[in-house]
C-alpha cells in the first residue's frame, strides 16, 4: 500500500496561470474550500511570459469598438470553427475582467486623459489590448497573485498532479506528488477545475516552458472527458531564430503593433503578397494605405503585418522554403528603421532586452530575424461555455488546456482575456457544484495505489532508457512531421513513432533519488506528451482540409463541410483513443447577422 | 564550439560537493542551457528551476563564480574557458533543498504579512483615472520578476540569518514602494515599513540594486524614499514630543 499525504478540499484548481488563479480567487470567494495547486512556485506560470496584452473592447482609443466587433474579429480569426456562445461570452466580460485587475493593483498603461491605453494586435479592428509595455503577463500574474493570498487559498506550489480520481462517475479526488521531497499526496475533493495551460513541450522549436506537457488534456482524456479541435495548433510568427538555443522564444506581436513590419532578404514587404480573398475585404493592398492605418484607422484598412497569426506564419514558412529568408532561416523583423529608439525603448523594453543579452542584436539598430514557434493549442478540453464544465460531472476546465473559445486559430491578446473571463467562471461554477453535492463522494484506493505503483515504478527500472532522450525523439518527430504544413504520410508516420515512444516509455528508468529529481518529473511529464501528441496527429489526419492554424499539403483549401464539425477524442471502453465529427453548437440568428454585413 | 568546465554543486540539505563536469558549448549558449545540457546526458537528478528561459519568470536565479544571476540570462561568452572553471552554487541566504534550488518560502511568507492593496472608490464612470507621470514609478517597481536575487545578496540576511523575522528585504520594500506611491491605493503601511519589515536595518550599500536583473533603482527609487518617509513620521522631532505628549 503507498502512503499518502492527504487533504480535503471542496474544489482544488490545477495549474496556477491566470485562469487557475482567477479560478481559484472565485472559488474561495464563493465560500468554497479551496486548493491551488502548481508544478512550479507561484507566480512562474506561463502567464508570466504573455506580452503583448489583454484584448478587451473597452473602447479607450476607438469608441465605435464593443463586444460585437470583438466577437466577430475572434471568430473570423478562428475561421468560424470557434464556439460562438464562448466567444460571445469572452468579447462581453472581458473588459469588465480588465477594469476589476485595475481594482486589485494593476497599473496599466495610460491615455493621455488616464485612461487605460489599448494596442493594436493582428486581426483586431481597433486598437484593443490593454497593456503594460510587453510585460503585461507578469503584470496579470503578479496582480492575481497579490490579490489571491489574502484570499484564504492554500497553496501547493511544486506539486504535480498525475491521476484524476472518480466515485463512479463523478470526480472524487486527485494523485500527485511533490517536486521537492518525492512524497505522494492525495486530494480528496468534490470539484477539480483544470487550468494546466498547453501542450509546447512536445515541440522542438516552441515559446513554451517546461510546465507545458498537457497534463490537463491528458488528466481530462484519462478521466473520461472530451477533448476538441486538437488538430489546432498556433504557431506564432515570430519567435527567435538566433542563437540557436534561444530559438523559439517569443517576440511578441506588438512588435507589429506598434509599427514594425515584417521583410524578406530582398527588403520587400512580403505579406502584401499573402493576403487571403478572407481578408481582403479589411486588409489594405498597398503600403501606403497601410501606413495611413495605423493613425486613421476609420479611412483606412489594416496593415497585412497584422494579418491573424496562421495567416503570418504560414507566409514566412513560405518565404523561408523559397530562399528569401534571413541568414540563420528566419525573415527580418524591422522596428528600427521605422520609429525612434525611445519609442522603442518605452513600448517594447523586454524585447529590447531580451535580444541585446541574448543575441548581441540592438533592435533600435537592426532588425530582428524571426521565424513561426510553436506558441499555443486552441484545441482542448470540450467545456460547456457558460459554466466550463467539461462532460465528466465535477470537472471544469479554463483558459489554453480548455477547447472551443478560438476555434481553429486564437488572435493576440485574446488568451489573456480567455483566462480571466473563463477561469472566473469556472471558479464560480465549480464551487456551486461542490457546494451543492449532497453527498461527498468517495475516492477508489486501488486507482490512487497504482497510480502511487505506476509514479514509483520508474525507480524499478534504473537501467531504463533515459526519458530526456524519448523526450528529445519526440519533438523532433512532432516539429518535423506535425507541424506548420502536414501530409497525410507524416501524419501517419508521426502516429506509429509516437506509439513507438509510448512502449519505451513504459520501460523508462530513472537515476537518484525521489527528491526534486527532474529525470523522475520528466519521464511521468512524458505521459501527457505522448497522449496530448496522439491526440493532434491522429485529429490532424482526421481533417481532411486546411483551416487556421490547420495546414494540410494534401487538402490545402478550407472545406465547408467539415467548417460545421468538430473532431472529438475520447477514451473508449477498451483504452484506446477514439475519434469522431460532432457538429458544432449553431449560432443564433442576430449573431449570425453580425457577419453578413458589410466590413 | 567551445570546452568548458563547470563546477556545479551538487548536495542536499546540510551538506554537498562541487562536481566538475566538461561540456561542449554552442555559440550563444547560456549557463542555463549547459546545465540543461549536463542533466540531458550525464545527470538526469541534477535539480534546477527554471521556466521561461528569457529573464521573464525569475526561476532559475543562482551564485556563478560567486555573483548572483539569472542563469537564462547570462551568456556563456561572458567567461574565457582559459580561465577556469565556471562554478555554479544554488542561493546562499536559503536554505538548501538539493543541488541547485534553494527553499524560497521565506519569501512567500513574508509577502503574505503585507496588507493588501486597496483601492479609493472608482470615477462616477465606474473607472479610474490615472496619469501615465503618477505611475511610471510604480510600473518600475512592478517590473519585478520575484527572482529574489536581492534578497540573496542582501547582507542583512545573508551574513546574519538571526535577523530573518525581523527583515523582509528589498524584493519587500520595493513592494511597499509600490503601494506607498500607488495612486489608487488608501492604506498606510509606514509602521509596517519600520517595525515588522524592518526598513531601518538597511544601511544603503546598494548590493540589491546590483544584482536586479531588470534593472530596477531599488536603493535609489524605493528605499530611500520609503526610509525618508518613515524617518519623517518617527523621527521627526517636532513629531516625537506630539506623540509624548498625547501618550502615544
Amino acid at each position: 500500500m503507498a502512503e499518502f499525504e492527504e487533504h480535503d478540499y471542496d474544489v482544488i484548481v490545477i495549474g496556477a496561470g491566470g485562469a487557475g488563479l482567477r479560478a481559484a480567487i472565485e472559488a474561495s470567494a464563493s465560500g468554497a474550500r479551496t486548493a491551488l495547486i502548481c508544478k512550479s512556485l507561484l507566480g512562474k506560470a506561463h502567464t508570466v511570459m504573455a506580452e503583448g496584452g489583454i484584448a478587451a473592447a473597452l473602447g479607450n482609443v476607438y469608441p465605435e469598438d464593443n463586444w460585437q466587433v470583438h466577437f466577430r474579429d475572434t471568430m473570423r480569426g478562428g475561421k468560424m470553427l470557434n464556439n460562438w456562445r464562448m466567444a460571445q461570452l469572452h468579447a462581453q466580460e472581458a473588459p469588465a475582467r480588465v477594469l476589476e485587475l485595475e481594482n486589485w493593483g494593476a497599473l496599466f498603461d495610460r491615455t493621455q486623459d488616464g485612461r487605460i491605453l489599448q494596442r493594436d494586435f493582428g486581426g483586431h479592428r481597433y486598437a484593443r489590448l490593454a497593456h503594460v509595455g510587453d510585460r503585461t503577463g507578469l503584470e496579470m500574474i503578479r496582480t492575481l497573485q497579490q490579490h489571491a493570498v489574502h484570499n484564504g487559498i492554500d497553496v501547493y506550489m511544486e506539486c504535480t498532479i498525475q491521476r484524476l480520481l472518480k466515485d463512479g462517475d463523478r470526480i472524487a479526488g486527485a494523485v500527485g506528488y511533490w517536486r521537492e521531497s518525492g512524497k505522494l499526496v492525495l486530494f480528496n475533493t468534490k470539484a477539480v477545475v483544470l487550468a494546466t495551460g498547453g501542450v509546447g513541450k512536445a515541440f522542438q522549436i516552441t515559446s513554451n516552458s517546461w510546465e507545458y506537457t498537457g497534463d490537463g488534456h491528458s488528466l481530462a482524456y484519462s478521466a473520461g472527458a472530451d477533448l476538441i479541435d486538437m488538430e489546432c495548433v498556433q504557431f506564432h510568427p515570430t519567435g527567435m531564430v538566433w542563437p540557436p538555443s534561444v530559438r523559439g522564444i517569443l517576440v511578441t506581436e506588438g512588435v507589429r503593433g506598434d509599427g514594425g513590419t515584417l521583410k524578406n532578404s530582398n527588403d520587400e514587404q512580403f505579406m502584401f503578397n499573402y493576403i487571403t480573398p478572407y481578408f481582403a475585404a479589411e486588409t489594405a493592398d498597398n503600403i501606403d494605405e497601410a501606413e495611413r492605418w495605423y493613425d486613421d484607422k476609420r479611412n483606412n484598412r489594416r496593415t497585412p503585418n497584422l494579418l491573424p497569426r496562421d495567416e503570418v506564419a504560414r507566409a514566412i514558412n513560405t518565404e523561408v522554403k523559397a530562399g528569401r529568408g534571413s541568414p540563420h532561416g528566419g525573415v527580418f523583423l524591422d522596428i528600427a528603421s521605422r520609429r525612434t529608439p525611445e519609442y522603442i525603448r518605452r513600448r517594447l523594453p523586454s524585447m529590447y532586452h531580451q535580444f541585446k543579452q541574448l543575441a548581441d542584436v540592438d533592435i533600435t539598430a537592426v532588425p530582428m530575424e524571426v521565424g513561426p514557434t510553436m506558441h499555443y493549442i486552441m484545441g482542448g478540453i470540450r467545456v460547456d461555455a457558460d459554466s466550463a464544465a467539461s462532460t465528466v460531472p465535477g470537472l471544469y476546465a479554463a483558459g489554453e488546456c480548455a477547447g472551443g473559445m478560438h476555434g481553429a486559430n486564437r488572435l493576440g491578446g485574446n488568451s489573456l482575456s480567455d483566462l480571466l473571463v473563463f477561469g472566473r467562471r469556472a471558479g464560480i461554477s465549480a464551487a456551486e457544484y461542490a457546494l451543492g453535492l449532497g453527498t461527498a463522494p468517495s475516492i477508489a484506493r486501488g486507482e490512487a495505489n497504482a497510480s502511487a505503483d505506476e509514479m514509483l515504478g520508474y525507480f524499478d527500472r534504473r537501467d531504463g532508457e533515459n526519458p530526456y532522450t524519448i523526450q528529445k525523439e519526440l519533438q523532433d518527430t512532432m516539429h518535423s512531421l506535425v507541424g506548420i504544413i502536414r501530409t497525410k504520410s507524416e501524419l501517419d508516420e508521426a502516429r506509429s513513432k509516437v506509439a513507438e515512444y509510448a512502449g519505451r516509455t513504459k520501460n523508462a528508468g530513472v537515476e537518484g533519488h525521489r527528491q526534486y529529481n527532474p529525470g523522475w518529473h520528466l519521464a511521468m511529464d512524458l505521459k501527457s506528451m505522448l497522449t496530448v501528441s496522439e491526440a493532434i496527429a491522429r485529429a490532424a489526419e482526421m481533417r481532411q482540409e486546411s483551416r487556421g492554424g490547420h495546414t494540410r499539403d494534401d487538402f490545402p483549401d478550407p472545406d465547408p463541410e467539415w467548417g460545421k464539425v468538430n473532431v472529438v477524442v475520447r477514451q473508449g471502453r477498451d483504452g484506446d483513443m477514439q475519434l469522431v465529427k460532432e457538429p458544432l453548437p449553431q449560432m443564433p440568428a442576430e449573431l449570425q447577422a453580425l457577419f453578413e454585413e458589410a466590413h | 564550439m567551445a570546452n568548458y568546465t563547470m563546477r556545479v554543486f551538487r548536495g542536499e540539505g546540510g551538506g554537498g560537493e562541487y562536481i566538475s563536469y566538461p561540456v561542449d558549448v554552442d555559440e550563444g549558449q547560456v549557463v542555463l542551457d549547459v546545465i540543461h545540457t549536463i542533466q540531458a546526458t550525464v545527470a538526469p537528478d541534477l535539480a534546477v528551476r527554471w521556466n521561461c528561459k528569457a529573464g521573464k519568470c525569475g526561476s532559475c536565479s543562482a551564485e556563478v563564480n560567486g555573483k548572483p544571476r539569472l542563469m537564462c540570462m547570462t551568456r556563456m561568452n561572458l567567461f574565457d574557458p582559459a580561465e577556469g572553471p565556471i562554478t555554479i552554487a544554488p542561493m546562499k541566504t536559503f536554505p538548501l533543498i538539493k543541488d541547485l534550488v534553494t527553499d524560497v518560502s521565506f519569501n512567500y511568507e513574508i509577502a503574505k504579512t503585507i496588507p493588501a492593496f486597496s483601492p479609493r472608490p472608482p470615477g462616477p464612470d465606474g473607472t479610474h483615472r490615472m496619469m501615465q507621470e503618477d505611475i511610471d514609478r510604480g510600473q518600475e517597481f512592478r517590473k519585478c520578476i520575484e527572482c529574489f536575487l536581492c534578497q540573496d545578496v542582501c547582507h542583512v540576511i545573508r551574513d546574519h540569518p538571526e535577523n530573518k523575522p525581523n527583515f523582509a528585504g528589498p524584493r519587500f520594500f520595493v513592494r511597499l514602494a509600490e503601494l506607498d506611491m500607488h495612486p489608487l491605493d488608501t492604506v498606510d503601511r509606514l509602521e509596517l515599513a519600520r517595525k515588522d519589515a524592518g526598513i531601518g536595518y538597511c544601511n544603503i550599500t546598494k548590493c540589491c540594486t546590483e544584482v536586479c536583473p531588470e534593472d530596477i533603482h531599488i536603493t535609489d527609487n524605493a528605499i530611500i524614499p520609503l526610509k525618508e518617509r518613515v524617518a519623517d513620521r518617527y523621527y521627526d522631532p517636532l513629531r516625537w514630543i506630539g506623540r509624548k505628549l498625547k501618550g502615544k
